[in-house]
């Protein structure tokens, strides 16, 4: 007993080891390996790269985080941003207005997810199955409506959101920091973001509180088809062309980030911060095989592999 | 047989099904009137053959099914496997030797997922649902753009032959829905299985070794996989990197409109079949009727959430009677 006091002085260096996340590692083995690799991974322009691609990236994993943290998921993000950006581009083909090609994308972003957060708080259905049929729902009218072709029509002004600048800055990469700032703040200063962890972390409060889980579920996936709905607009933009089959599989990088980024499938844990360096990690990942020459169809492995490491470590730290 | 007739059992399963089969001769006969083509032996034979290949993958995945997991990892499985057996029939000569690569590549994955899930404790849709990424990129890694085709002519019977006028894969459906159907309800181990889905605890309270179990029904839909993409690969007399894409939503169609619960425990292997049947019915009168081939994702989709909706709130009903 005489020691108690000393208690705080002597924790063992291996608990301090243990409570760094384990996507810091990663962060750190993935840049040393890439640096090393090839000397382009550390330049300026590479690392701004990096930022610009991330971003497309970071507006699916926020929302995915929500979606994660009630023990939910959405595997039907890519397919949506897909049916999203072709709503875009056949607005844009037909001479519509800028705004509206947007609110269309953001609106068809929406409806999905209304459909989703319908079938999974009301019936009760299993998010994964749920989202797996949305997925090939969304992907079916994405080729339906494209007629399976690019729509490159699109005018000029979308384009822009990707590639111009303001005060220097590269455009994507102000939407990231204006969408994680809007993010944080949901998740961290209101109702909704309180509500999305109490969901996932303890749906019986929420009960006794008197609120409306349903109601609040349903919110968070329309909430989330928006936001794909959102980076369905920055995918357009960045190759200037409406694909309906670009976008899918992006799910899996969205979902690879959120888990890297140490949010776990049980209990509402995680958050946020872990996921934007989540998104990090995952885009210098495939930014650095890019650089060596590992194509695009051949990554997906190394993102499975992190996840499933990811989900290792996860194991380890809850036993 | 026997034991495929004992799989229906009296009651409600007996209704289930009858309302599935009926769904069945519905649309058949329903295409039947709207498509000159439906009602002809090529086409009947068609879809039988259609079925059968998805019939395959969907009977393993319906004991993990039965078991509460899920594994998505199928479709790419069989496109590593039939990349793997076609390079392998292609470098020297023998279809034994592919047969035996494919399926142990397909057990091997399947094994891998049941580790996970079993004994590393990962939730099985996202544990499976990494292995499908990670396994479509060494697929592609492997193949690395290119097509393998052109296979020996007996190893293509397999998938595109003819025995006494019915296609050969039709035979291996009916072998795997026997042991399957044994497998199910006639062996300790599937009585297992059914417990272990349909409430884990007292599962484990009464002495089965849940973990073992487990493994060996993901290594069950793994060899399955392999099997079917060694049929697959026989039907299409080629292989690419990218085959396998398509194949799982329809597995998982298959195994829900069944009746197999995706809350464990409930459901057969002829169920699964009469499921294989209805969704190969359904996509090949939208290609009769000329219904562009963009729909096919779309209406796979709806079925598998109409499918899971109708087994929820049947689930509901009877939770509500108890």
């Amino acid at each position: 007993m005489h020691n108690v006091q000393a208690l705080p002085q002597t924790r063992p260096w291996t608990a301090t080891v243990g409570r760094i996340p384990g996507v810091a590692y990663m962060m750190v083995v993935i840049v040393v390996l890439f640096s090393s690799l090839n000397r382009q991974f550390l330049d300026g322009a590479n690392l701004i790269n990096i930022g610009s691609q991330g971003s497309i990236l970071l507006l699916l994993a926020l929302p995915m985080t929500f979606v994660i943290l009630t023990e939910g998921i959405d595997v039907s993000a890519g397919a949506v941003a897909a049916a999203s950006s072709v709503a875009l581009g056949c607005v844009m083909q037909a001479g519509g207005h800028t705004w509206l090609g947007i609110v269309a994308a953001i609106g068809v972003g929406t409806l999905f997810g209304l459909f989703n957060g319908t079938l999974i708080a009301w019936l009760r259905l299993p998010p994964f199955v749920v989202t797996l049929g949305t997925m090939g729902m969304a992907q079916g009218l994405a080729l339906i409506f494209s007629n399976g072709q690019s729509i490159t029509d699109i005018g000029t002004v979308i384009p822009a959101l990707y590639g111009g600048k303001v005060l220097g800055i590269p455009a994507p990469l102000i939407f990231a920091i204006v969408a994680y700032a809007l993010n944080h703040l949901l998740l961290y200063r209101s109702r909704f973001g309180i509500y999305a962890r109490a969901i996932g972390g303890n749906p019986e409060a929420l009960r006794f509180a008197g609120v409306s889980a349903k109601a609040w579920l349903i919110s968070i996936y329309a909430f989330a088809g928006a936001m794909f709905g959102i980076g369905a607009i920055l995918l357009t933009a960045r190759m200037s062309t409406a694909h309906p089959t670009a976008s899918l599989g992006m799910e899996f990088d969205a979902i690879a980030a959120v888990v890297v980024g140490g949010t776990s499938f049980e209990k509402g844990n995680g958050g946020l911060p872990g996921t934007l360096l989540g998104v990090l990690t995952i885009g210098m990942l495939r930014n650095g095989l890019n650089l060596v020459g590992v194509p695009s169809s051949v990554q997906v492995s190394c993102v499975g592999v992190l996840v499933l490491l990811a989900l290792l470590i996860e194991g380890w730290k809850t036993k | 047989m026997n034991a495929v007739l004992n799989s229906l059992k009296p009651g409600e399963n007996a209704s289930k099904f009858a309302s599935r089969v009926a769904a069945v001769l519905v649309i058949g006969l329903a295409l039947s009137f709207a498509s000159d083509v439906f009602f002809t032996q090529a086409n009947l034979l068609n879809i039988f053959r259609q079925a059968s290949l998805l019939f395959l993958m969907a009977s393993g995945l319906t004991l993990v099914v039965l078991a509460a997991g899920i594994d998505l990892s199928i479709g790419a499985n069989v496109a590593l496997s039939a990349c793997l057996a076609g390079s392998v029939i292609k470098a020297t000569g023998s279809p034994l030797e592919g047969a035996v690569v494919a399926l142990a590549c397909g057990t091997a994955i399947g094994v891998i997922n049941g580790v996970l899930v079993a004994l590393l404790r990962m939730p099985s849709f996202i544990a499976t649902y990494g292995m499908m990424w990670l396994i479509n990129g060494l697929t592609y890694y492997y193949m690395a753009g290119s097509t393998i085709y052109g296979f020996p002519h007996g190893f293509r019977q397999l998938g595109s032959g003819y025995l006494f006028a019915i296609p050969v894969p039709v035979y291996l459906m009916l072998l795997f829905l026997g042991l399957a159907a044994l497998f199910t309800s006639r062996t300790i181990y599937g009585q297992q299985v059914y417990a272990i889905g349909s409430n884990p605890v007292s599962a484990r309270f009464s002495g089965i070794p849940i973990k073992r179990r487990l493994v060996l029904v993901y290594a069950l839909s793994g060899l399955m996989a392999g099997l079917a993409s060694l049929v697959f690969l026989a039907r299409l007399n080629s292989a690419e990197g990218d085959i396998g894409a398509p194949l799982t939503l329809p597995a998982i169609a298959a195994v829900l409109i069944g009746g197999t619960s995706l809350f464990g425990g409930v459901g057969t292997p002829f169920g699964t079949l009469i499921g294989a049947l209805l969704l190969t019915l359904v996509l090949n009168g939208l290609n009769l009727l000329n219904i562009d081939a963009n729909w096919q994702p779309f209406v796979t989709g709806a079925i598998i959430i109409i499918a899971v909706l109708v087994d929820s709130v049947s689930r509901q009903r009877q939770e509500a009677r108890a």
